[in-house]
């Protein structure tokens, strides 16, 4: 099948029944383009051809032919699509300056959300784009470097442990996919993107904020402003090819941050963190009136 | 279809092809290209053709993601060139840059896009001990190897154990000759030192034009396995083409090839590039290599074989993988008496269980 991602094509090839269900139901609102000419990636999600298809089943994954990681097991198989499509990016999206970070957009303006993995970053993220916010990205914030845009992703946002049913409260008519239970990452499953994220999957948005968040149960919010100079090499050690770009990275990381206030976010709990961004865009209304 | 065609070897010798491919043949070529680890090299050849601004967006975008990184690649090996110089400044042995970080410094236009990562320097072998105590107290450190891989390197291969560097995340290869001391054919490495050469406006040292064209030779058709077969010819195009200005070259690189032993792999060397990248060889240098030729049925096996193992992945077929596989053994068989041999592979395939 030929899936379309945002800026990228995949052709999936695969025999594992459960994967195209939990495709039919996360990607169900994506265009399916039939037999285009070019895709970015070829992959192929197969059992290996011999008895560990029967016992314990297994899956490897094939991009161009070759099978870069080891197995995991077949009720996993979703989950790891999903790791293995961040992988291809990843590793060969170069011509974007890429980081670990999630995007979201409101009004035309995205806030860039880059923390490390366990920080709620994805939790946030989830209930974010179900208020009023657009998803780009959950975890993978691309920027064109040029015209430092941020690329929209949009794709399942992965939830892990408790956040699979804090969400599951959170947003009660959501969608979230098979759970994929003792992973490396404990258990894992995946919520279906927004209808309109995925329909403006095509419309970029230029960052305006660069925010820090961090969960703290029971924490008290705090909603700090944080220097700009700091904030650039916090948000460059997200970046996966920074350094790859040698000076033009520094470049584009330069311009994105003077573009952008940057933030530092304790929260605990999912309704005071959305009145906090919902008050970024009035803020920033005002700012607008009052210059 | 085309998947069954060798389009990077089209895309790469006659690039103002590619202005009349479809979107499926790209798709064809950028995996190719990728596969045979020339996708930084296809931008690079696309861009002096002056051809890349009419790629069509969804592939080019592969090619500009490969040109970001080869040329961070560049950056990291002059850098490392830089600290490995520093690092043995204090013992004052001298070193002489091999393969990628020789042609990167050097500047030769083949460079340009070309995907690498290791660096390889050559020294006497009297200085090994003292370079690789000065490397390890510098920050270098062993990459994780058991007893016999660590002997393995140390009797019977032409280089130190891999040195990794921690902080760069980079690997150095430190040879004291450029094929194994257990293999067939020993070129003399006091001989390679001694013609090496100083790389105009740097501080470093590679080897003279005759044995780099004779290295890569050497490395592909004695030392490699073809999976990156296709990436070693466009090497020794390359150089070829770079180096062969002057009217003695070609001269000096048969007497060298003599000299130095290394008479068989430039053979193999001159027929492939000029048959799959019409490397622009003068027809008497080609007549004349046919003295360094094996016996007809081998030369015909070879041929065979070579030019299957030179098939992009993409359109590989079961042959392929079997003539790289023979080839493999074909180089082992090069690099070590049968005995050795045979309990390096004994040893190989008990460890894999």
């Amino acid at each position: 099948m030929w899936l379309r991602t945002g800026p990228f094509q995949t052709h999936l090839k695969s025999p594992i029944n459960s994967l195209g269900q939990a495709i039919h139901l996360l990607y169900g609102d994506f265009v399916v383009e039939e037999n285009p000419e070019f895709a970015d990636f070829h992959i192929q999600l197969r059992e290996p051809k011999n008895w560990r298809r029967f016992y314990r089943p297994q899956v490897y994954f094939y991009f161009d032919d070759q099978a870069p990681f080891k197995p995991m097991p077949r009720s996993h198989a979703f989950a790891m699509f999903e790791w293995c499509l961040n992988w291809c990016i990843e590793s060969q999206a170069n011509h974007y300056l890429m980081m670990h970070a999630a995007v979201i957009e409101r009004g035309g303006l995205a806030a860039i959300l880059a923390a490390p993995p366990g920080s709620g970053k994805s939790t946030l993220t989830a209930g974010l784009v179900n208020r009023g916010w657009r998803l780009l990205s959950d975890e993978l914030a691309l920027v064109d470097p040029g015209n430092g845009m941020a690329v929209p992703l949009a794709r399942p946002v992965s939830l892990k442990n408790q956040s699979i049913e804090v969400i599951r409260k959170f947003v009660p008519n959501g969608v979230i996919g098979p759970i994929a239970r003792d992973t490396i990452k404990g258990s894992v499953a995946h919520l279906k993107p927004p209808q309109d994220s995925v329909d403006r999957n095509r419309e970029g948005a230029l960052p305006r904020w660069v925010i820090f968040p961090r969960f703290e149960a029971g924490a008290q919010i705090s909603f700090t402003p944080y220097p700009k100079s700091t904030a650039l090499l916090r948000l460059a050690d997200h970046a996966f090819n920074y350094s790859q770009y040698g000076v033009k990275g520094f470049e584009i990381m330069a311009k994105l941050i003077d573009r952008c206030d940057a933030y530092e976010f304790i929260y605990s709990r999912l309704d005071d963190a959305i009145q906090v961004f919902d008050s970024l865009l009035i803020c920033d209304a005002r700012t607008m009136v009052s210059s | 279809m085309t998947e069954k065609v060798d389009m990077v070897r089209l895309g790469m010798t006659n690039p103002h092809v590619v202005s009349s491919l479809t979107l499926r043949d790209w798709d064809v070529l950028i995996r190719q290209a990728r596969s045979s680890a020339v996708l930084g090299r296809l931008h690079a050849v696309l861009e002096e053709a002056q051809i890349i601004d009419h790629v069509p967006m969804p592939p080019r975008n592969h090619l500009e993601a490969a040109r970001v990184v080869a040329g961070s690649q560049e950056r990291v090996i002059r850098w490392e060139v830089y600290c490995i110089r520093r690092a043995l400044a204090r013992v004052e042995t001298e070193f002489v840059l091999l393969k990628g970080a020789a042609y990167v410094l050097s500047g030769l236009p083949f460079a340009r896009g070309r995907i690498q990562s290791d660096v390889d320097i050559l020294a006497a072998k009297s200085k090994l001990r003292t370079i690789e105590a000065a490397l390890l107290e510098q920050g270098w450190i062993h990459m994780k190897l058991d007893k016999y891989d660590q002997r393995f390197y140390r009797e019977w291969s032409h280089e130190l154990p891999p040195l990794y560097h921690p902080h760069r995340g980079t690997v150095l290869d430190v040879h004291h000759n450029i094929l194994p001391s257990t293999g067939r054919v020993h070129p003399d490495p006091q001989k390679l030192l001694r013609a090496s050469e100083d790389i105009p406006g740097t501080p470093y040292k590679r080897l003279c034009p005759p044995d780099m064209v004779l290295h890569a030779c050497a490395h592909m058709f004695q030392d490699g396995d073809f999976e990156r077969g296709f990436r070693e010819l466009t090497d020794i195009d390359g150089l070829l083409r770079a180096l062969s200005g002057t009217a003695a070259f070609w001269d000096q690189l048969s007497q060298r090839a003599q000299e130095m032993q290394l008479y068989r792999p430039l053979f193999y060397g001159l027929r492939y590039a000029y048959e799959f990248l019409n490397t622009p060889i003068p027809q008497r240098i080609i007549s004349a290599s046919l003295e360094w030729a094996p016996s007809g049925p081998v030369l015909h096996a070879m041929d065979a074989l070579v030019r299957q193992a030179l098939v992009p992945r993409m359109a590989a077929t079961l042959n392929t993988r079997y003539a790289r596989w023979v080839l493999y053994m074909r180089s082992h068989w090069l690099r070590m008496p049968p005995l050795l041999l045979a309990r390096h592979l004994l040893h190989q395939s008990l460890r894999r269980r």
